[in-house]
């Protein structure tokens, strides 16, 4: 998986004006990481919303956790790269200490990761804080 | 006589909204409908003028509140044609209705006993009545749907027997929109003995309601659904059924005598309204109804057949579009969903357009897994709508196809 630091990710959509654009880039984005194989999309990686599901599978690797997540719709799967920038094999200080909200603010994306959004995107960002947290203890 | 439409979103302040810079195009209206100026100015008017406790006061602002919140009642009373108006229960809506019906027939059922629901069913409707079930060692029967989207009657006929002790089953359907011959089916199930609970949460906006004519024992609807605000609605029960229903929430307002040790119920409709209602709500509900009163009925109707019949049009002419239940009789509701994207990023790409449409199950999930898919984009239509928002909706949704499919 080849992402965009978040920072690149920031400055990339500053740089496109209209929505279009950006959408697409988010799509491309999402299309960009590896998901997860069918057979790997288990119950207790499920974190269902209402709209769409996501999933989620992680693993510790010298110090940092990595993540492969997968949604069954595009744009989410794109919003989930977006997470992933921020927090793929990063250390559990590295997750804990980032703005995820500052981020998305940022990315003038917010709305799509407030908690009344079904889409399971908060609960992602609430099980990679959580597992970040566990790390630590 | 046709509907002005413009004059009549004239009377909807949301209506003039832009989001991202584009006209709010409100396709969400069974989720919920927007409220005209007169309901919102009948809250403000309560808040202002006449705030206080209802049934108890001893001072002329509650008797003031006390006889706008009981015409309230005459006025719901009316617009369903109860029998009598005790027969009106207030409740926070629809699924609060519904309950107090479950919990009590929870108490009546025995084991062996039958409960009867549609595989159409919004979860409000069905999860009730499946712990009814669940408590009391009775059985739940789903009646199945055709591949239209329409209940399969002579299912329905089969699976009713002297066991049913209820049937419930919605108006209209949120999901797909069919309408259900409800007089007809609740006729059957009297026949056999059954109680008849009518979902009507969706039913409420678009039609006549007539609980008599129906037949059925109950009626539960939400005050949100038409034109009201939220946290309101009503359970109509037939009042030799409500009379002595196991009460559900006790506490003030619905005793008659009380002692430390034990208590008797009041009269209808105050047994089944235990503790302070929600007044400002109900005057809003009265105030929506007085104003859908004021509209000529089969102007509306019309209106709100041409809607759904151009957004069937262009969906049926929309390449690589699915239209999700084709019921010959059907009102308000297109769900659909797009060949090679999921609803939520169909409404995504809607949303950013201005366009509001409800994506995702529908509050309906046996019923999206009977039909095999994760959930549908809907777009429901109400009365302000215009066909120009029906050709914005699939302006839009072609740039949806493009960016998506």
């Amino acid at each position: 998986m080849n992402l965009p630091s978040s920072q690149e990710i920031i400055d990339d959509l500053a740089f496109f004006d209209d929505w279009e654009q950006r959408y697409q880039y988010i799509i491309d984005l999402g299309k960009a990481i590896d998901g997860l194989p069918e057979d790997q999309k288990i119950p207790e990686r499920l974190v269902k919303g209402c709209q769409s599901s996501v999933w989620m599978a992680s693993r510790i690797h010298e110090g940092r956790i990595q993540f492969d997540v997968d949604s069954d719709a595009v744009i989410v799967q794109g919003l989930l790269a977006l997470v992933l920038a921020a927090y793929n094999d990063k250390t559990p200080a590295q997750i804990l200490a980032f703005d995820i909200d500052g981020y998305f603010t940022e990315l003038d994306l917010e709305r799509h990761i407030s908690p009344t959004r079904g889409n399971g995107l908060r609960a992602i960002v609430s099980k990679i804080q959580a597992l970040a947290r566990s790390a630590t203890t | 006589m046709s509907l002005d439409v413009a004059a009549l979103r004239q009377q909807f302040p949301i209506l003039s909204r832009k989001l991202d810079g584009k006209p709010l195009v409100y396709l969400d209206n069974a989720a919920t409908t927007q409220k005209p100026q007169a309901v919102i100015d009948a809250l403000v008017d309560y808040y202002t003028t006449c705030n206080a406790n209802v049934h108890r006061g001893a001072h002329q602002l509650a008797d003031e509140a006390t006889r706008r919140y009981e015409q309230a009642r005459d006025t719901v009373a009316k617009f369903i044609n109860a029998n009598v108006r005790e027969e009106v229960i207030w409740t926070s809506g629809t699924t609060e209705a519904i309950n107090l019906v479950a919990n009590g027939l929870g108490q009546l059922l025995n084991a062996g006993d039958e409960v009867l629901v549609t595989e159409m069913e919004h979860h409000a409707n069905l999860v009730t009545w499946q712990q009814a079930c669940k408590h009391a060692g009775a059985t739940l029967k789903v009646v199945p749907i055709n591949a239209r989207g329409e209940l399969d009657e002579a299912a329905f006929a089969a699976l009713l027997s002297t066991n049913t002790r209820l049937v419930a089953m919605p108006h209209v359907s949120n999901a797909l929109g069919t309408v259900n011959p409800i007089k007809a089916l609740t006729a059957k199930a009297k026949a056999v003995g059954a109680l008849v609970l009518i979902d009507g949460a969706q039913g409420i906006a678009h039609g006549d309601v007539d609980v008599q004519d129906i037949g059925c024992d109950f009626y539960a609807f939400s005050g949100h659904k038409v034109f009201a605000p939220t946290g309101v609605g009503a359970l109509w029960g037939r009042a030799s059924v409500l009379a002595d229903w196991p009460v559900w929430l006790v506490g003030g307002e619905m005793i008659q005598d009380v002692t430390y040790q034990d208590a008797t119920w009041g009269a209808l409709p105050n047994r089944l309204e235990a503790g302070t209602p929600n007044i400002a709500g109900v005057l809003g509900l009265a105030a929506a109804l007085d104003w859908f009163n004021t509209l000529d009925k089969a102007a509306v109707q019309q209106h709100e057949k041409a809607l759904l019949a151009s957004a069937h049009e262009q969906a049926e002419a929309f390449d690589g579009l699915r239209i999700i239940g084709n019921a010959t009789n059907k009102i308000g509701v297109l769900s659909f969903m797009l060949d090679g994207a999921h609803p939520a990023d169909v409404g995504f790409i809607l949303d950013r357009q201005g366009i509001a449409i409800r994506t995702g199950d529908n509050c309906a999930q046996p019923l999206m897994k009977k039909l095999g898919i994760p959930g549908t984009a809907r777009a429901s239509f109400s009365i302000y709508n215009t066909l120009d928002e029906v050709d914005a909706l699939f302006a839009a949704l072609r740039k949806a196809k493009m960016m998506l499919a």
